[in-house]
């Protein structure tokens, strides 16, 4: 229980880092230039808007750092992230909250898939080294190399264009109308298809490296000897002896890898116009629109923080051990 | 032995090393509920020792693991700052913090390491160790001659093959000559040798305790030689010291303590240890009959602490820890912290 | 070719004090020496390639996304450039800034993991545990927020929010490796022997660090590169015009996949992996050369049968010799 606390704990203060950084970045930086963005939209923005905008960027000056760090921790809490220029004028958090299920089902399916196949797959490799299996290894080497969005790319070029089985681009069909439906939930998981393919086939090489080695050392251990010894089958000693000490590390290295993946996958979104969060981040870069981007930084780092919390829940759940660790 | 050529009563000014009451307490982590009663546990591992080096003599603290001798000798070494008690150089109180007292300190008292396959940097040759020593403790001495001294000294002969190798390439016996030729790069007066031939080939261990005693007689060097093996203690120490649970429940002169244990502990570890000249199974009067295991540091037992694996354990050993008893009765300086040699006790059974 | 003698010296002044022949080993090893090539070669295109490029790469010609033939290798784009000469102009940057982060990152890993595993304590946890707020925060979003934040970007400034925000794995590493070492036996000698602190840390700690730091200092690289490019994709100002990830997002932007200009984008990613796939050999050879067990190579152990007269050996056992 005190290791759950103390990694609650830890979040807690990492989500209070962050959310700081997102405060002093601005501030810290001379000639702002959300200043001119609130110009150039005078007249369209009513008072609130633009009193919301001060307190996010730091524009009023007149205040106190202390004072402006209240405020600013107020409106957060209220759900007020600023509008959106790309989006005007919505609301940050509502452009946000359109887009976050999209990237959500996307990451999560997509990483659980990918750790368990992974792992799968470096078991394996582990295991049979020096058979054919070996063949993973320069295969996963060159795809852990490559970036997301380029294998993306390559993806759409062979499969979804010129008649390819995949659409190319979009959530979901555009004669389609979001609703709970079959229509809505078959198309949208059509689309996701290839852009699924890609987060997994990019990620899942970290995880089957990184499983191979750990089963390589593991299999130089004494208990796995005497296992064999005892005249174990191969199966039982490669499962329940050498994959099951070697998983461990693999499960605590995903809470840190969660981080990379989510990287790459916003940038699967752009390549594939896919309607999440990554999307929406490329939208706002390519038209400067600062409220959002800092909105969808709070909100994937804090998406993040609670992947890992769960992830740190898995691991204690496999090994009694963290009870007691310091 | 070689003891008897030595003075045999040394004056108060051949004293070089001291320790009084030495104590060290390692904090242990708090768990939850120690956090509400506000008890600060911790691993008694050394507790209100006292031993003298002396000038050219060996004192030897025999003890099994765990008993805390390795701690005593990283106290005296300075490497692990005391919880209690006093450590004097020659009569003065040590405080040798960090920096320039510390290394006016460590000239003068140096230490052996148990482990010469982990003492010597993987990465550093034979001379950079040396040099490194030379360099921080004499900056004129003129390294070259000095190097070649040393290794001489140590019998690494000749000294130019061994300068540029690297630990690896040396055999155990061989690093242990070299981490002593460090210790004595330092030109100390005493040297704390911490179970300097425990991780060597039995045959090879004969040499390095000879090259020890050699430099005892040589440099005239106070040592203190921590060992779990009483048969070692009892070939080379002139005082030996016993060990038990971070308590000294045994000291004297080598030759008393060995042949006439007088402390049940002592008697269990003399007659553990393999003798030639006792035959295979034959049972001396205590051996075999105390079992069991050092007890938990952490709430050692009340009383004499190996009252519970002891068997002449009485009430009172239960109830109050042992002073220093003398054990001869003639001034000899054999004692025991036993209560089977209090003055009352020893009545009891004479009756 | 004067290309691979120049990198095969260079881990050998990395560690003067290694002995001779664990240094031989390491370059025996096949995937080091193929990783130290690629990696040797790329930095040759860094340096000349602008030079050797057979056209300005910005320069506009008549042949509109044509596809590669004798003039243009890698085809052209929809302005006429020369993707060929863009590639080996972009080199000098993405080379340029994987390296300069990967130093800045690999220094604070140094001072972040070895102080704080080696003085532990308070200030030791708080240091571990600011990386650990660095380490779980997403790198790529905060990077982007940082660099878009700044008055002013070019690759320099890049490379510098790169190694920055990107030092905690390292440090997470070293600082783990360094507890493990502060207590070994040749520390506490050097400490009796009157070595000061920072001699110990930096003679005797540091050089039995040397194979960790190399491997983070690799795996920096990897992160800021992709990252770098990755920023250069979405179009993030400041990038050098023709960095990798810039020709990727024209590309991009100039529906070049629609249009089938497959020339636009494959060989850039194929430089992207060639670049990646050589530092992640790299790492894989020090990887071997710190735990020989991950050592590949033929290995008929595992199928070994029963036979009369031949003791089965497990294969474990024998691997562990």
């Amino acid at each position: 229980m005190t290791y759950v606390l103390r990694r609650v704990g830890f979040y807690l203060f990492t989500a209070w880092a962050a959310i700081t950084i997102n405060f002093f970045l601005p501030r810290a930086i001379p000639g702002d230039p959300v200043q001119s963005l609130i110009s150039r939209a005078r007249g369209q923005l009513d008072a609130e808007a633009v009193q919301s905008l001060y307190i996010l960027f730091g524009l009023d000056t007149d205040q106190g750092i202390l004072s402006q760090y209240w405020d600013y921790w107020g409106q957060l809490l209220r759900g007020d992230l600023g509008l959106s220029f790309t989006f005007f004028p919505t609301p940050v958090i509502d452009v946000i909250a359109d887009s976050l299920p999209w990237t959500l089902a996307l990451v999560g399916i997509t990483t659980v898939i990918s750790f368990l196949l992974g792992t799968g797959l470096g078991v394996l490799a582990g295991w049979w080294r020096g058979s054919w299996v070996d063949i993973v290894m320069p295969v996963t080497t060159f795809l852990s190399s490559i970036p997301y969005f380029w294998l993306g790319l390559i993806a759409i070029t062979l499969l979804a264009d010129q008649g390819g089985p995949f659409p190319s681009s979009g959530g979901f069909d555009p004669g389609v109308v979001p609703s709970w439906d079959l229509d809505f939930i078959g198309s949208a998981i059509y689309h996701s298809l290839l852009p699924a393919i890609t987060i997994l086939v990019t990620s899942m090489s970290g995880w089957v490296l990184s499983m191979r080695n750990m089963m390589l050392t593991v299999a130089a251990e004494d208990y796995i000897t005497v296992a064999h010894a005892k005249g174990l089958s191969e199966r039982r000693v490669m499962v329940s002896y050498a994959a099951r000490n070697a998983l461990l590390p693999n499960v605590s290295s995903f809470a840190l890898a969660l981080g990379l993946i989510v990287g790459g996958t916003l940038l699967v979104e752009i390549v594939f116009s896919y309607p999440g969060v990554g999307f929406q981040l490329f939208a706002a870069v390519g038209a400067k629109d600062y409220p959002l981007i800092q909105g969808i930084f709070l909100v994937i780092t804090l998406s993040v923080l609670v992947a890992n919390l769960v992830a740190d829940l898995v691991y204690l759940l496999l090994d009694p051990r963290t009870r007691k660790e310091g | 032995m070689t003891a008897s050529a030595k003075p045999t009563a040394p004056g108060a000014t051949d004293v070089v090393l001291e320790a009084v009451g030495l104590t060290k307490h390692f904090p242990v982590r708090p768990r939850p509920r120690d956090l509400l009663s506000r008890r600060r546990r911790a691993v008694r591992a050394v507790d209100d020792v006292g031993l003298v080096l002396r000038r050219g003599q060996v004192t030897a603290m025999v003890g099994e693991s765990g008993s805390g001798k390795s701690t005593v000798a990283r106290l005296l070494a300075q490497l692990v700052r005391q919880t209690a008690g006093e450590i004097r150089l020659h009569g003065t109180e040590v405080r040798a913090g960090g920096g320039r007292s510390f290394r006016a300190y460590c000239r003068r008292v140096q230490m052996v390491f148990q482990d010469p396959f982990a003492s010597l940097n993987p990465v550093h040759t034979v001379r950079y160790h040396l040099t490194r020593a030379l360099r921080i403790h004499h900056r004129d001495r003129d390294v070259t001659e000095a190097l070649r001294e040393l290794l001489t000294r140590v019998q690494l002969t000749p000294p130019d093959q061994f300068l540029a190798k690297y630990p690896h390439e040396l055999s155990g016996g061989q690093r242990q000559r070299v981490a002593i030729a460090r210790a004595l790069a330092a030109g100390p007066e005493a040297l704390l040798a911490d179970e300097p031939v425990s991780m060597l080939d039995v045959s090879i261990r004969l040499g390095v305790l000879n090259l020890l005693r050699d430099l005892r007689d040589r440099l005239d060097l106070a040592i203190l030689y921590i060992t779990h093996d009483i048969a070692s203690a009892r070939y080379f120490a002139d005082d030996v010291l016993v060990m038990y649970a971070g308590q000294v429940v045994e000291g004297g002169d080598g030759e008393a303590v060995t042949q006439r244990a007088a402390h049940p502990y002592t008697r269990l570890l003399v007659a553990s240890a393999p003798d030639p000249d006792r035959i295979a199974g034959g049972t001396t009067e205590d051996s075999g009959e105390a079992g069991g295991e050092p007890p938990s540091l952490i709430d050692p037992p009340s009383g004499c602490r190996f009252h519970p694996r002891c068997p002449h354990a009485m009430a009172r050993c239960r109830a109050e820890a042992p002073p220093r008893l003398s054990v001869d009765g003639n001034g000899s300086g054999h004692w025991a912290a036993c209560w089977l040699y209090d003055a009352t006790t020893v009545a009891e059974a004479s009756t | 070719m004067a290309v691979p003698t120049d990198v095969l010296s260079a881990p050998v002044e990395e560690s003067p004090a290694k002995p001779r022949r664990r240094r031989s080993s390491f370059l025996r090893n096949g995937k080091a020496v193929s990783g130290l090539v690629i990696i040797g070669f790329l930095l040759v295109l860094a340096v000349i390639g602008p030079w050797i490029a057979p056209y300005d790469p910005g320069q506009r010609g008549d042949d509109l996304l044509v596809g590669p033939n004798a003039a243009h290798w890698f085809g052209t784009t929809h302005l006429g450039q020369d993707v060929f000469s863009q590639i080996l102009d972009g080199t000098r940057s993405v080379m340029l800034v994987g390296l300069v982060a990967g130093l800045v990152a690999t220094v604070l890993a140094i001072v972040f993991g070895v102080t704080s595993g080696y003085f532990g304590g308070t200030g030791g946890e708080t240091l571990s545990a600011v990386s650990n707020v660095f380490l779980v925060i997403p790198a790529l979003p905060l990077i982007l927020i940082i660099t878009l934040s700044l008055p002013e970007t070019n690759d320099l400034t890049i490379a510098l929010v790169i190694g920055l925000t990107s030092w905690a794995w390292g440090a997470r590493v070293l600082r783990a490796q360094t507890l493990s070492l502060r207590r070994r036996d040749y520390v506490e000698a050097a400490r009796a022997t009157g070595e000061s602190t920072w001699r110990i840390i930096g003679f005797e700690i540091l050089p039995n660090l040397t194979a960790v730091i190399a491997a983070s200092f690799v795996s920096t690289v990897i992160f800021a590169v992709l990252s770098e490019i990755t920023l250069a994709f979405i179009g993030v100002p400041g990038v050098s015009e023709w960095n990798w990830g810039a020709i990727l997002f024209w590309a991009q932007s100039q529906q070049a996949l629609a249009q089938g200009a497959w020339w636009w984008f494959v060989p850039t990613g194929l430089a992207i992996a060639l670049l990646g796939t050589g530092l992640a050999l790299l790492n894989f050879g020090i990887d071997e050369y710190v735990n020989p067990r991950l050592r590949g190579g033929p290995q008929q152990v595992r199928g070994v049968k029963m036979r009369v007269g031949f003791t089965p050996v497990l294969p474990a056992a024998k691997e562990s010799r």
